[in-house]
């Protein structure tokens, strides 16, 4: 009952069939040059990552770019007492090249201001999935072109950080809905915002009711347990799942701890060190989004949600709304009113195409 | 960061005793016939304690006030990050006596908390200004390791306040053991140094101030290319038995399996095998096609024919693929071929027409890479002569042969002194002879022994570094790149689509895809109509021979029957006669014994009556 996949993994190995049968080599021949040769190209053209986060205002959601890229990704975290809070939704987007050690990474990350402050919230994911949406669509447009670039630049968002306020109880309604419209969209990963407000204890048992419901509502979050492939992924993977959402801290600022220079927040009662995995989980979280699992965002975001999408709207045209630089396609028939969110239409999509 | 709790009144001294000669530093005129200005500016601000708080705009309003002029406008980003403190230039500068004069008096400010904010963060402002004004270098620096003080401090280093740095470190320094405040100078300073950029730029170069960890993404993108495995396609063009697939054996060190072709094909055609590699944690899927038959019919015309057409087949399955709408692009196995290998027979003299037509015709289609083969019947100076003919030749008749790449400096040398020996003149062998006290692929020959990877004998070294050593990735994005893309675009014109309209507004796919869809769906209802009409015509026809065959069966019915019946008439009427004569011959029996009977009652009577019988029964 899965609504995303219906065949084998994205990045499952190519099966070996009969006709290609194996064959032994008597010497070396340099097949494994291609490694350094597939390195090389990497390096030269540079990597893209494109990272959204979501939340309320106030749960730190820029302290934690900044804590994880180790830079000012945002300037300025609070803000300026002149400047009103937003009245609705805004998407502000940066874009920053970064480089460590040779690698160069372009990286943008997109702010969601205004989510979930208004007293009314309803369809307040719309503009989100608007924007995801659009990015597909501004992919799509430039891979069906005659004379296509060499290389598409890539602004299709891979991960999608949700921060879930330390309430300490369960999952909010609008919490639930906002994960499952998106989980189909985009990968989610919801954390924990400002963990150092529960105790280890509270923690455990906040992540073990989050957990429940997303279980009970059918929420797929990264990693995806139907992508796993083979055994040592999904080992790996379990003990991931195991841990999400991850109570994280973000912390900008430096402090003396024994002598070290460590990231935290000074507090009257004691210094909460962001890299301590005693203190909170934010290395795991950084160790799932850039160390060892990027490369797997960018490939699930390429692979599945950028193929549902263009299934959809190359099924469904006349259905989706159309954003402002959208080409207009066929002209939409006199019918019964369009579904409310593009992510609905796909899955009314997705439900028929399942059903024939 | 700003917050409103920081207290920096120790280090307001250093800070205000090197304001005036930061103000001279800043090396712009207009800057210093300002300061007295400037300063004075400061001091109004200073006493008038203007702007409350540490209030972005705030302070960036009293500045403006006080920047006015020289040092223009500043990008109102920057306000937010302004510090409160950057102290620069202290022992360096020779501060003029009325400023420092003026400096002093500011000094003492007692209770006025904002005063060193204000004066700090102007400070910063004009700093920043001066620097930018000089052309600021730029910042994507290498993030080394280490906190963000010692990270700012050798930014600084590199910066034309170069003593600032001392300066601040001194300052820092004497800040003491006061931690909120040392990280917030060292916060300040690293903000003042990494976020002064005009926000107006698309892209920011960013300095990270630790080890964020990404360098690992090429290994990731490696280990996710290796679990999925290479595909790797190679062509051989050449004639039967100019050592092809004894080639393709040597190259990877392996025996395929294949029966020499005869020379007996009445075309050419081309055939594909498939085989696994394994090699430590690599897996390459590779597919070698072979031209079979091709040179060796009496007409050669079309010999290219059916080669253009494989490759072109190959691309037009990738583009189905692509095109379809539920496609699966990760698990398709891509057969487009990568390699075109064309053997060039070693006569020694030129290329032969029929190579120069076939390569023309595959150079927009395939990566081809000459050999000349069986390189060992040519003598080293033949070869060379041999080589130079073949480049002019193909640099004349305009064929565009694989270019390795020379873009990238890791592999440019190599690729550089490899071209130099285009076209490879290879040997190939699968059988081991034993040279000095090792065993070697080798040719042996009454007169000596062809080693295969001798470079002196050969270039088959070359050609394997060449095209799979260095450039076999290359290959395949030239493939997937140029010539896969030059063929989707011909296809896709062929097929009606176009980017923009006459109107130029934009097209899409998707449109021409419908009206391409309905035309065909009409062409579709045309022919079923067609199809029907004809079947009720053939129908009909049927139907009518029928009704013929039917009536004809009747009539001979109908004749038959009546013959029947006159014959049946026939007989009945023999039958009656019959029946009479039988009739009269019994009534005659009768009487005829009737009257032997009375003869014989009465004798003499006998002959009277019997006269009288006799001629009464005669007449």
């Amino acid at each position: 009952m899965d609504p995303l996949r219906q065949s084998a993994s994205p990045c499952s190995s190519r099966p070996s069939s009969p006709k290609t049968p194996p064959c032994e080599m008597l010497g070396y021949v340099g097949i494994e040059a291609v490694l350094d040769q597939l390195k090389i190209k990497a390096m030269k053209m540079g990597f893209e990552f494109n990272i959204m986060v979501v939340g309320q205002s106030g749960l730190g959601k820029s302290t934690m770019l900044n804590t994880l890229f180790k830079s000012k990704v945002w300037k300025c975290t609070l803000p300026g007492l002149a400047m009103p809070t937003p009245q609705t939704l805004q998407l502000k987007s940066v874009t920053h090249v970064i480089e460590e050690k040779g690698v160069k990474l372009k990286l943008t990350v997109t702010d969601t201001p205004g989510f979930g402050d208004q007293i009314n919230n309803d369809k307040c994911w719309n503009p989100i999935l608007g924007y995801i949406n659009e990015q597909y669509e501004r992919y799509l447009q430039e891979e069906i072109l005659i004379t296509r670039q060499r290389h598409i630049p890539d602004t299709r968002v891979h991960c999608c950080v949700y921060f879930v306020p330390p309430t300490g109880h369960c999952l909010r309604p609008l919490d639930i809905e906002f994960l499952q419209r998106l989980c189909r969209t985009v990968n989610v990963v919801p954390v924990i915002a400002r963990a150092d407000s529960l105790t280890l204890e509270e923690r455990e048992a906040f992540r073990r009711r989050i957990q429940h419901n997303l279980r009970t509502h059918c929420i797929e979050v990264y990693p995806q347990k139907c992508f796993d492939e083979d055994i040592n992924d999904r080992i790996l993977n379990s003990k991931i799942r195991d841990r999400i959402p991850f109570a994280v801290v973000g912390a900008d600022r430096q402090h003396l701890v024994n002598g070290r220079c460590v990231l935290g927040r000074k507090t009257k009662w004691g210094i909460i060190e962001v890299e301590n995995m005693a203190h909170c989980e934010f290395p795991l979280l950084r160790d799932l989004l850039i160390r060892s699992h990027l490369q797997d965002l960018k490939d699930i975001t390429h692979n599945v949600h950028y193929e549902n999408y263009r299934v959809c709207r190359l099924n469904e045209s006349h259905v989706l709304p159309h954003g402002p630089c959208w080409v207009n396609l066929a002209p939409t028939p006199p019918g019964p009113s369009v579904a409310p969110g593009p992510s609905k239409a796909c899955t009314q999509a997705r439900e028929d195409s399942d059903d024939n | 960061m700003l917050s409103p709790q920081t207290r920096l009144a120790p280090v307001s001294l250093h800070l205000l005793r090197s304001l005036s000669c930061l103000v001279k530093r800043v090396a712009e005129p207009e800057a210093r016939t300002s300061a007295p200005r400037i300063l004075l500016g400061l001091q109004h601000v200073v006493e008038r304690g203007v702007a409350a708080r540490v209030q972005a705009a705030g302070v960036s309003v009293a500045l403006e006030r006080v920047v006015s002029g020289p040092t223009a406008t500043f990008a109102e980003g920057e306000s937010c990050g302004l510090s409160p403190l950057t102290p620069a230039g202290g022992p360096h500068a020779i501060p003029p006596p009325t400023a420092s004069a003026r400096a002093r008096r500011l000094t003492p400010l007692p209770g006025e908390a904002n005063g060193p904010f204000q004066a700090g963060s102007h400070v910063a402002l004009i700093k920043r200004e001066g620097r930018r004004r000089g052309g600021s270098r730029c910042r994507c620096l290498r993030a080394g390791a280490g906190c963000w003080q010692s990270a700012a401090a050798r930014e600084a280093r590199g910066r034309r306040a170069g003593a600032g740095a001392r300066a601040r470190a001194g300052a820092a320094a004497s800040v003491g053991g006061e931690h909120p405040g040392a990280a917030g100078v060292g916060a300040a300073a690293a903000m003042a140094v990494a976020v002064g950029r005009p926000s107006n730029e698309e892209l920011r170069n960013l300095s990270l101030s630790g080890h964020v960890g990404f360098d690992s993404l090429p290994d990731q993108l490696v280990n996710k290319s290796t679990s999925q495995g290479f595909c790797f396609n190679i062509l051989c063009v050449g004639e039967t038995g100019i050592g092809k697939s004894t080639l393709m054996d040597t190259l990877f060190n392996t025996k395929f399996e294949s029966d020499p072709a005869t020379h007996n094909e009445p075309g050419v055609r081309l055939k594909a095998r498939s085989y696994e590699l394994q090699e430590s944690n690599v897996r390459l899927k590779l597919t070698i096609v072979d031209t079979v038959g091709f040179g060796d019919q009496i007409n050669k015309d079309d010999s290219y024919k059916p080669i253009v057409e494989y490759i072109d087949a190959q691309f037009e399955a990738y583009l189905q693929e692509e095109l379809k709408i539920k496609r699966s692009l990760f698990n398709y196995h891509d057969t487009r071929i990568h390699a075109c290998l064309y053997f060039i027979a070693p006569t020694g003299h030129s290329l032969k027409s029929l190579d120069l037509v076939t390569m023309k015709k595959l150079d927009s289609k395939v990566n081809i890479i000459p050999i000349i083969a069986k390189a060992d019947t040519i003598a080293k100076n033949e070869l060379h002569k041999f080589k130079s003919k073949i480049m002019s030749e193909l640099v004349s008749n305009g064929v565009q042969i694989y270019q390795f790449p020379t873009d990238e400096e890791t592999v440019a040398e190599i690729n550089a002194t490899m071209s130099v020996h285009l076209p490879f003149a290879v040997v190939g062998s699968t059988e081991e002879v034993k040279i000095g006290n090792k065993m070697a692929k080798a040719r042996q020959y009454p007169w000596g022994v062809v080693q295969v990877e001798n470079e002196n004998h050969c270039d088959f070294v070359k050609l394997r570094e060449m095209l799979i050593r260095v450039n076999m990735e290359d290959l395949r994005e030239q493939t997937h790149t140029r010539h896969y893309e030059l063929y989707r675009r011909c296809k896709l014109e062929e097929m009606g689509f176009k980017d923009t309209d006459p109107d130029s507004k934009p097209f899409s796919l998707q449109e021409t895809y419908e009206a391409k869809r309905n035309e065909f769906l009409g062409e579709l209802q045309k022919k079923e109509e067609e199809m029907r009409q004809m079947f009720v015509m053939r129908v009909k026809e049927k139907e009518a021979e029928l009704k013929e065959a039917e009536k004809e069966l009747h009539e001979k019915f109908d004749l038959l029957k009546r013959t029947h019946q006159e014959e049946k008439k026939k007989v009945e009427d023999k039958k009656k006669e019959l029946e009479e004569e039988v009739n009269n011959f019994q009534k005659k029996k009768a009487a005829a014994q009737l009257l032997q009977s009375q003869a014989q009652q009465s004798g003499a009577q006998q002959t009277k009556k019997d006269k009288d019988k006799k001629n009464a029964s005669f007449t």
